[in-house]
């Protein structure tokens, strides 16, 4: 067998490959999109692969490939379940005849997301299996038996590896390509796929029928363990049983949770053969509850009763904090230890000579009191420079701006998006406030590509995601379509222009669409594209600041003068900043 | 216990950390040994402050915990501050003598220690400072920085040097493995006698 040294989400794919996957769809979303970019840049690819506008419309593909009998892998973050919860839900009850593996990554800690929502309950909820893997060798290791278990129950499987399974690395041992013989063919059912009352009725029940097999066979599966080794337990899912087992003393049984639903019935009976029980694991006490459920009277330990936190992720010190509160460890073996205080932050900016800054910067200048909605993708870095107000959700800053522009506030409202969020969920609230009367400004900010993820193609890049060149999609015809009169499309790098444009758009009532087109400076680069540096004259430079207060990464303040570095990609935008005039073309004077 | 030997490599997202960490990954598989790692991806990227976990004969989790490190690579000097209560009392220190502020610092005129202030902290381990973009254009290429750093920290990595040599060899773009050999060995020889 061959061993690599692989990110978690490069051996999902590659086990993925393994399995012989058919169909592939999925939107970006970290921790959760190398797995397609890893797929879409394989050589000789026997399967179909795509990137979706959204979340609910990769899943309703997939599943109607698992529908025609093919094995299909949905891939998303966990907020992306949200989106495509629609179709998750009913899709339990059609059930699949191929296997259907829907990847939901989550992030505890929020490392970047805007929740720690918890995909366990989701699928709960749907009723559907849940593979939580505790390490990227079992992560691997997972998706062949996914695929297996989905065909087996008929059943979507949820697949939930959190970001310190998608983003560790380690040895894999890898398996055998399998590839697939299967052919998509659709045989007609309407009492399996047309959920009218009268068949979603039966189709309920038959789902309910499955579950107590499902946990019998997770079990024979060896997803949940355990080893009795003394007369205290300690009982830990996904990624915190791998710290645990780095922790746990000799005489304390273990058991591991990798897969739900729980069997009851062989829980309790672990359970009821110890004399205390320590449950550990991040964000939503799933496990503990059903340990609380049948422990009868062996008293239990979790988060419930103050034993580890529902935020956050876990670590091997807070582990081993657990572990000593439970009386489990005499004393913490990683004693606690203080970084060095008060060191300025380092957080993510946009890059240098990147359309958001200079867009932001115009914005700034004509909308001055304004409320600013805005939206998930890089410029939500825009908080930055004062110009992201709200985010909630993917392409909500149309709908959360209409919704203030309906509720009585009389400032001016300015919303922000890109174009791939406008494309995934806000084109439908663009639509609403058109038809509703809202009085905002959108602005589109269009890249050309799902930059923040790792530069995914979206239907505006004109590629798709296997590099096939695909049909133009214009924004401004779209917003027009959807009823808009003012669209109008300008160069963030041309703050005049941006400004004028800007200033005829709050004049006007009604909503407003302004387009701002530049590439990506990364995929600018990455095409080639060579615009020269700029340079500051430190003679004319009178050290006011003000380009500094730009706030662009290759503009340093160094001897009351500025200066530009190396990282300059010569937007030109500090050039028109500059009240001086002391910032040129490099090479020339 | 775990009987890991534990790495953090921390910096500025951009400057090459994950090839690192996959180099020394690599050099790992060479000889036959477990290895597990944790990084930064996604935003943080966007020039922020990143860090790489590797734990050489690693078995369980990817997490280094503070305090714990054997040895820290630093590709700046702030951020060998930030991150410097990873290491163990007995730990080494390789930091590239190089700061970038945060453009914080500027836009909002945050203080930040100077680099004699930083250099005098990081004094309290076993510090190896050099000058890796230095090195690395004397190699051939500024971006085979990550390669020298790697070098000059080499001697107290418990993998042999030609495993990672060969590691290096396998990783870095065709065309450039003469100038990362070289930055290599530069870097070898430079860690062999600053410690
Ligand atoms: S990746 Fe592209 S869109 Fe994102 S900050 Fe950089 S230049 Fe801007
Ligand atoms: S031209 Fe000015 S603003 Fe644009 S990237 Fe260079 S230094 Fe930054």
């Amino acid at each position: 067998m061959e061993r690599k040294y692989l990110l978690g989400n490069e051996a999902i794919a590659h086990a993925c490959v393994e399995s012989g996957v058919d169909f592939v769809s999925g939107y970006p979303g970290t921790p959760s999109s190398e797995v397609i970019d890893v797929l879409r840049t394989q050589p000789d690819r026997s399967y179909y692969l795509e990137w979706s506008v959204n979340e609910k419309v990769a899943l309703e593909n997939a599943l109607a490939a698992a529908w025609c009998g093919i094995r299909a892998l949905c891939t998303m973050k966990h907020v992306g379940l949200n989106v495509a919860a629609d179709p998750l839900m009913t899709s339990a009850y059609t059930g699949v005849t191929g296997g259907l593996v829907i990847m939901s990554a989550d992030d505890p800690f929020a490392h970047s997301s805007q929740n720690e929502q918890d995909t366990r309950c989701f699928a709960k909820f749907a009723r559907v299996p849940c593979l939580d893997p505790a390490s990227v060798q079992e992560a691997h290791d997972m998706i062949p038996s996914a695929f297996r278990l989905s065909e087996e129950f008929g059943l979507p499987v949820i697949f939930r590896p959190t970001t310190r399974i998608c983003h560790s690395k380690g040895d894999v041992a890898l398996g055998e390509v399998v590839p697939s013989t299967r052919k998509g063919e659709f045989h007609k059912d309407p009492r399996q796929y047309v959920v009218i009352p009268a068949h979603t009725r039966i189709l309920h029940k038959k789902l309910n029928e499955k579950q107590p097999a499902i946990k019998k066979r997770l079990v024979e599966l060896g997803y949940n363990q355990f080893e009795i080794r003394g007369k205290t337990a300690v009982i830990a899912s996904g990624i915190a049983a791998s710290y645990v087992q780095e922790l746990l003393p000799d005489g304390v049984s273990f058991m591991k949770i990798g897969a739900y639903p729980i069997d009851e019935e062989w829980l309790g009976a672990f359970v009821n053969k110890h004399e205390k029980v320590l449950v550990i694991e991040e964000l939503a006490p799933e496990v503990e509850e059903v340990v609380r459920q049948v422990a009868g009277c062996v008293p239990v330990f979790g988060k419930k009763n103050g034993y580890g936190s529902y935020e956050g992720e876990l670590s091997p010190p807070a582990v081993a904090a657990i572990l000593v509160k439970a009386g489990l460890l005499p004393a913490n073996p990683f004693p606690s230890v203080d970084p060095v205080q008060n060191l300025p932050l380092r957080p993510p900016i946009l890059c240098a000579g990147c359309l958001h800054r200079s867009a932001a910067y115009a914005i700034k200048k004509v909308f001055k009191d304004s409320i600013y909605p805005s939206d998930i993708g890089c410029y939500t870095l825009g908080l930055q420079m004062g110009v992201v107000d709200t985010t909630i959700c993917m392409g909500a800053s149309i709908t959360v701006a209409s919704g203030i522009a309906h509720s009585g506030d009389p400032r001016d409202i300015l919303c922000t998006i890109g174009d791939s969020t406008f494309l995934h969920t806000g084109i439908q609230g663009l639509l609403n406030a058109v038809y509703n009367g809202a009085n905002m400004t959108v602005v589109i900010l269009d890249n050309r590509i799902t930059a923040m993820t790792g530069h995914q193609p979206n239907p505006n890049t004109g590629q798709t995601a296997c590099g096939v060149e695909s049909p133009h999609v214009s924004l401004d015809a779209l917003c027009r379509a959807c009823g808009v009169h003012f669209v109008e499309s300008v160069d963030p790098f041309d703050i005049t222009g941006m400004m004028h444009v800007l200033e005829g758009a709050k004049k006007r009532k009604g909503v407003k669409v302004i387009i701002a087109k530049q590439m990506c400076v990364i995929s600018a680069r990455r095409a080639g594209v060579k615009r020269g540096r700029y340079q500051v004259d430190a003679d004319a430079c009178t050290g006011c600041g003000n380009c500094v207060r730009f706030g662009c990464p290759a503009i340093v303040f160094a001897d009351e003068k500025a200066q530009i570095n190396d990282l300059c990609s010569g937007c030109a935008v500090c050039v028109q900043i500059c009240p001086v005039g002391a910032i040129g073309r490099e090479g020339k004077r | 216990m775990n009987g890991s030997f534990d790495i953090l490599m921390v910096g500025i997202g951009g400057q090459g950390t994950i090839l690192a960490s996959n180099i020394l990954g690599e050099a790992c598989l060479i000889e036959g040994r477990h290895v597990k790692g944790a990084e930064t991806h996604g935003m943080a990227q966007r020039g922020g402050s990143v860090e790489s976990h590797i734990r050489i004969d690693g078995l369980f989790g990817p997490l280094i915990p503070p305090g714990q490190a054997d040895l820290m690579i630093s590709f700046d000097l702030l951020e060998a501050l930030r991150y410097s209560h990873y290491l163990k009392k007995e730990g080494r220190l390789v930091v590239n003598n190089h700061l970038v502020l945060p453009t914080s610092v500027y836009t909002q005129k945050l203080v930040a220690p100077t680099e004699d202030e930083i250099i005098a902290a990081l004094k309290k381990h076993t510090l190896c400072l050099l000058d890796a973009d230095k090195m690395a254009s004397d190699a051939g290429s500024p971006l085979s920085q990550n390669v020298v750093m790697l070098g000059a920290a080499s001697g107290s990595i418990p993998l042999k040097p030609e495993s990672l040599l060969e590691a290096v060899r396998r990783l870095v773009p065709k065309k450039t493995v003469e100038i990362n050999t070289k930055a290599f060995e530069m870097g070898r020889e430079f860690g062999g006698i600053c410690r």
